[in-house]
């Protein structure tokens, strides 16, 4: 199961993913990635402080759109990951490739420095 | 008696295939994260036999089983689609996989990271993968 949360706080938007991502549901991720983009987003933080899981097929989805975000100037970043879902994220070492933070005010201040 | 599960070839039955290896895997002492990447890396192998080998017909099946080995666990998937040897396969680098915007193909660069041995078989018509995860105890210090 997956729940999307889409919130918008001042010039940030905040994507909250709540459950797990899979192959199944990875599609969800890319659609509301897409929205966020196709509204202007300048600031988009990954709350990822509820993400139980995710497989490839939603790694996949990040990694799809980095150069679309740098290419754009848009700000990125994912906090609030716990450690195995971090883990994931290291083996790939996406840890080098996207800001990755403990929670919401460290993730602003990484992404502001990017 | 090993765990096994016969598993529907659809990406919805993923979530019934990561409750079975949870379960499964409680008892060989791995830690959390072990656990979690042992569950990823089987989870990718399934998801890539159900999409690219059975077209993510329902009504095929793939068949797994946790058996436990000297020092080892081994998680056997077994199936009847197009063999997909997964040792063949070529790891594609991240910069590339980014550049092209590719949702996929980085499945199997996980499951090759995580687990310690992979092992494939193809006979008569029967394919069987094998990821083998060293027990904690039997880990050499990095």
């Amino acid at each position: 199961m997956l729940q999307l949360e889409k919130i918008k706080e001042e010039n940030k938007d905040i994507l909250r993913l709540i459950g797990e991502v899979d192959a199944s549901n990875s599609v969800l991720l890319d659609q509301s990635m897409q929205e966020i983009l196709e509204q202007g987003t300048t600031f988009l933080l990954i709350d990822g402080s509820q993400l139980s899981y995710i497989s490839s097929a939603g790694l996949g989805v990040f990694m799809s759109y980095l150069d679309d975000f740098s290419e754009r100037g848009i700000r990125f970043a994912i906090f609030g990951l716990n450690e195995q879902v971090s883990e994931v994220f290291k083996i790939l070492g996406l840890d080098r490739l996207i800001q990755i933070a403990p929670d919401k005010s460290t993730a602003i201040k990484l992404a502001h420095e990017s | 008696m090993s765990p096994k599960l016969k598993l529907s070839c659809c990406t919805s039955a993923l979530v019934e295939l990561r409750s079975f290896l949870q379960r499964s895997l409680e008892a060989y002492g791995f830690s959390e994260v072990d656990r979690h990447q042992v569950t990823l890396a089987v989870e990718e192998v399934c998801t890539n036999l159900i999409i690219h080998s059975h077209a993510s017909n329902p009504k095929e099946v793939i068949y797994l089983e946790v058996k436990e080995l000297k020092e080892k666990l081994a998680i056997e998937i077994t199936d009847k689609g197009d063999a997909f040897n997964l040792l063949e396969y070529e790891v594609p680098d991240l910069k590339k996989v980014i550049e092209e915007k590719r949702k996929g193909g980085i499945g199997i660069y996980l499951v090759k990271k995580i687990m310690d041995e992979i092992e494939f078989e193809s006979k008569n018509g029967e394919n069987t993968c094998r990821l083998i995860k060293n027990f904690p105890s039997s880990k050499k210090p990095k």
